[in-house]
C-alpha cells in the first residue's frame, strides 16, 4: 500500500465536495485526508486528497474523478510537490512540563499561540512525518485536544494543474 | 418577453426535441403540468400509474431510439419513486432526464411536506444532478442537462426544480441544440497495436457489449470479424447488435449464455471487447476468466479499461470510430483450424439443447412460436429472472435496439414501463417476457397499455414460483425453498379483462400458436399466461464466482 496525493480542480459551486467524497465511498476507496478551499480564481477550488492503495487504485480514483461533470481537472502528485500540513494542538501546562514542552517547540520551530496556566496550545505547519513526530513528542505531557488540517500540496517549479 | 419557468420547462424540453415525456402529477409540479395542459398538441405527457412505471418507460424510450428519454415527477414520493428506474438507466448507460417538482426554495430544508433531497438521493446514480435555484439557470440548466445525458458513456441526469422557480419569471430565447461533447478518438498507436496482436492470433473471438448499441457500431464488428474470421459473442447488453442469423454470431456469453459462446471465449488467444465493461456475470471467477486470451478492450468510458479485468492493451475511445479505423488497420486472415473448432462447439450445443416433447409448453417452445409469428420491427422487453435469461438465449433478431433488457441493475418490474415507452417512441409492437413474479411488481401499468392502446403481448412465463432464486435454491442451497413459490391465487386472465385488456391462458403449444397470431393483431394490450414446469432450468450455467471449468450444463434428479 502506498500513500498518493492527488489534486483536483473542481467547479466552486455547492455540493461538488459531496460529489467527489460521495464517489470514494460508493467505489469503496477510503480517504486519508481531504482539503478543499477556493484558488485564484473563484470559479475553482482546489481539492486535495490523501489516500492509500496500489497502483490499481490509484488509477480508477483518477479516472473516476475525471468523469464527475464538476471536476477540470486531476492529477496525481508525484514526488516532485511541496506538502503541508497545519497542526493546533493543546497540552497540559504544569510546572514540571513546561520546560520540556518549549523546548520541544523551539527544536519543531512551532509556534505557540495560546498560554493559560493549565495549557499551552501550538501551531505547527510542516510534512505530515514531521507533524507526527511532534505529536509523538508531546503526547506523554498529556494532549487535551488537536486537530490538523490534512495536506495541501503542489508541484515544484512552474508546473500546475491547468485549467481552461 | 419574461415567461415563467414552467413554461421555460416546456419550451426548452420542445427545444431539445422531446416529443414525449412520461409522468405523475403532483403538489409541486402543478405549474409544470399546467404548462403540458396548455401545450398539449406540441408535446405529449403519457400518466402512468406509478412513477417508477414512468422513469422505465422513459428509459424504454431511449433505448428503442438512442434519444433521451424524460420523465417528470413531483417532490417527495413521487421524486423517491424514481430513483430504480434512475439507478437501471444509470447501470446500463442509457441517456434520460428525470426532472423533479420540490418544494419552494424558502422550504427547503425544513423537512417540509413531501420534502426529499432527491440531488443528494439520486447523486450516485446519475451521471450528474441539479437543483435550480434561480428561473434565470433553468433554461441552460435543461439544455446542460441533454447534452451531459447523450455524451460520451450516455446515462442519466436529474433536474430538481423548486415550486417557486416554476412561477418565478425571466426572459427565454430559444438556442439552437448543442452537440453532445466531443469524444476521445482512439490512439492510432494504440490501434496498429491491435492490429499486430490481431495478426498475431489464431483464435479470436469478438465480444460486443451494450456498447456497440449505443455507439452504433453493429456493421462495424460485423466488418471486423469477416475480414479477421472471428466469431462474435455478446455480454447480455449486447443482444440485437449483431443479427442472429449472422453465421459469426454465437449469442451471449457468461453465466447463462450459450455453450459456445462461452466455451470460444475461454479458448481464444485474443479477445476483442468492444463496449463491454466484463460485468461479474459475463466473466464469473475473474482470476480464471480467459485465461488463454490477451485481451483487447475498447470503450468510450476511459474507467472502464482495467477496472474490472486486466487487459494487455486498452483503448478508450469512440467505439463507431474506433473499430472503423482498425478494419483499415488489420489484414485480411483466415483461422480454419479455429472456424473448425467453433463450428465443432455449435454442434455440441445443438446436441445438448433439450427438443422436449413438441407439445409440452416449455420456455423455448414458447419463444420458438413467438419468433415464428413477429415481425423483424418487433420490440422485445423483458422483465427479470429465468424469463429474461430464456429470451436472451432463444429469441431471434435482425436489428439493434429491439431486447430490452434490465441488465445492470437486474430490475423486476421493469418491462411494463420500458414496453410502453418503447411503443411510444417507435410506434412498433412490443412483446414483453415476464414471469408471474416480475409481473406482478408493476401489473399496475397494465392502466396505462389499456388507455394508450399499447399494442404489446404480455407473455407471463407462469410458474407459480420466482424461478431463478429458486434455481439457485435447487442447486446451492440444499431445495430450501425459502419464500420463492408464490402459492398465489392471481387469475391473470381476469386480471386482464379487470384492467379492459384482453386475457388468455395457454397449456400447450397448439393453444400458443392458436392464441398468439390473434393476440399480436390486436392494437392494444394482451394478456397470455403460460403455464410452465416449475421445475425448467435456464441452462447452461456458470455457477456465481465459478469458471468455465464448472458450466453446468443439465441438472437431473427429481425437484
Amino acid at each position: 500500500m502506498k500513500r498518493f496525493v492527488i489534486a483536483v480542480l473542481v467547479s466552486n459551486i455547492s455540493g461538488v465536495l459531496t460529489r467527489v467524497s460521495s464517489m470514494f465511498t460508493r467505489r469503496s476507496f477510503n480517504i486519508d485526508s481531504l482539503t478543499v478551499g477556493e484558488t485564484e480564481s473563484s470559479e475553482f477550488s482546489r481539492i486535495t486528497i490523501t489516500f492509500r492503495g496500489d497502483d490499481y487504485i490509484k488509477e480508477q480514483i483518477l479516472k473516476q474523478l475525471c468523469k464527475l461533470h464538476d471536476v477540470k481537472e486531476a492529477k496525481v502528485l508525484e514526488n516532485d510537490t511541496v506538502q503541508r500540513e497545519l497542526l493546533i494542538i493543546k497540552v497540559k501546562n504544569t510546572p514540571e512540563t513546561r520546560q520540556d514542552i518549549l523546548s520541544a517547540v523551539d527544536v519543531f520551530r512551532s509556534k505557540i499561540i495560546d498560554y493559560s496556566a493549565s495549557s499551552l496550545c501550538c501551531e505547527l505547519t510542516g510534512e505530515t512525518t514531521k507533524i507526527n513526530a511532534f505529536i509523538e513528542l508531546l503526547k506523554p505531557y498529556g494532549i487535551i485536544e488537536m486537530c490538523r488540517t490534512g495536506i495541501v500540496a503542489l508541484e515544484r517549479g512552474s508546473n500546475c494543474l491547468k485549467s481552461n | 418577453m419574461k415567461i415563467s419557468g414552467a413554461k421555460i420547462f416546456v419550451e426548452t424540453l420542445i427545444e431539445q426535441g422531446c416529443d414525449v415525456i412520461f409522468g405523475y402529477p403532483g403538489g409541486q409540479v402543478i405549474n409544470l403540468f399546467d404548462e403540458l395542459y396548455l401545450n398539449q398538441d406540441r408535446i405529449k405527457h403519457v400518466l402512468t400509474a406509478h412513477e417508477q412505471g414512468a422513469s422505465h418507460a422513459a428509459d424504454g424510450y431511449a433505448r428503442a431510439t438512442g434519444k433521451v428519454g424524460v420523465v417528470l415527477a413531483t417532490s417527495g414520493p413521487g421524486a423517491t419513486n424514481l430513483v430504480t428506474g434512475i439507478a437501471t438507466a444509470y447501470l446500463d448507460s442509457i441517456p434520460m432526464v428525470a426532472i423533479t417538482g420540490n418544494v419552494p426554495c424558502s422550504l427547503i430544508g425544513r423537512d417540509s411536506f413531501q420534502e426529499v433531497d432527491i440531488v443528494g438521493v439520486t447523486m450516485p446514480i446519475t451521471k450528474h444532478n441539479f437543483i435550480v435555484k434561480k428561473v434565470e439557470d433553468l433554461a441552460d440548466t435543461i439544455r446542460l442537462a441533454f447534452k451531459i445525458a447523450k455524451s460520451g458513456r450516455p446515462g442519466p441526469v436529474l433536474i430538481d426544480i423548486p415550486k417557486d422557480v416554476q412561477k418565478s419569471v425571466c426572459e427565454f430565447e430559444n438556442k439552437p441544440v448543442e452537440e453532445p461533447y466531443p469524444m476521445t478518438k482512439a490512439s492510432q498507436k494504440l490501434l496498429e497495436e491491435a492490429s499486430k496482436l490481431i495478426a498475431k492470433s489464431k483464435k479470436p473471438y469478438i465480444y460486443c457489449g451494450g456498447g456497440i448499441i449505443a455507439g452504433n457500431a453493429s456493421e462495424e464488428v460485423q466488418k471486423l470479424a469477416d475480414k479477421i474470421d472471428s466469431p462474435i459473442g455478446c455480454s447480455m447488453m449486447g443482444i440485437s447488435a449483431i443479427p442472429t442469423d449472422n453465421e459469426r454470431f454465437l449469442g451471449m456469453q457468461g453465466m447463462h449464455g450459450h455453450y459456445a459462446s462461452s466455451i470460444a471465449e475461454n479458448e481464444a488467444d485474443l479477445i476483442i471487447a468492444c463496449g463491454a465493461r466484463f460485468s461479474d456475470r459475463a466473466t464469473g471467477d475473474k482470476s480464471k476468466f480467459a485465461k488463454n486470451a490477451k485481451i483487447i478492450h475498447i470503450d468510450v468510458d476511459n474507467a472502464e479499461l482495467q477496472k474490472n479485468i486486466p487487459v494487455y492493451l486498452g483503448i478508450n475511445g469512440d467505439i463507431k470510430d474506433a473499430l472503423a479505423r482498425l478494419i483499415e488497420l488489420v489484414q485480411e486472415k483466415k483461422n480454419p483450424k479455429w472456424t473448425e473448432r467453433v463450428n465443432q462447439l455449435k454442434k455440441e450445443e445443438k446436441d445438448m439443447t433439450v427438443n422436449p416433447d413438441s407439445n409440452a409448453l416449455t420456455p423455448f417452445n414458447i419463444i420458438d412460436i413467438i419468433n415464428k409469428n413477429i415481425t423483424e420491427d418487433t420490440i422485445i422487453t423483458t422483465d427479470v429472472g429465468q424469463h429474461q435469461m430464456w429470451a436472451a438465449q432463444r429469441c431471434t433478431f435482425s436489428k439493434p435496439r429491439k431486447f430490452i433488457s434490465s441488465g445492470g441493475l437486474g430490475t423486476m418490474g421493469f418491462g411494463m414501463g420500458a414496453s410502453i415507452g418503447a411503443n411510444f417512441a417507435t410506434g412498433n409492437k412490443v412483446v414483453l417476457y415476464t414471469g408471474d413474479g416480475s409481473f406482478g411488481m408493476n401489473l399496475n401499468e397494465l392502466a396505462t397499455a389499456v388507455t394508450n392502446n399499447t399494442p404489446m403481448v404480455i407473455v407471463i412465463m407462469n410458474n407459480g414460483v420466482l424461478g431463478m432464486v429458486r434455481q439457485w435454491q435447487t442447486l446451492f442451497f440444499d431445495k430450501h425453498y425459502s419464500n420463492t413459490t408464490l402459492e398465489r391465487k392471481t387469475d391473470f386472465v381476469k386480471l386482464a379483462e379487470a384492467f379492459g385488456a384482453k386475457g388468455y391462458r395457454v397449456f400447450t403449444t397448439d393453444e400458443l400458436e392458436e392464441v398468439f397470431p390473434k393476440a399480436f393483431a390486436e392494437n392494444a394490450p394482451v394478456v397470455i399466461d403460460c403455464a410452465v414446469d416449475c421445475n425448467e432450468f435456464v441452462l447452461p450455467m456458470l455457477p456465481p464466482g465459478g469458471s468455465i471449468d464448472d458450466i453446468i450444463t443439465q441438472v437431473g434428479g427429481d425437484f
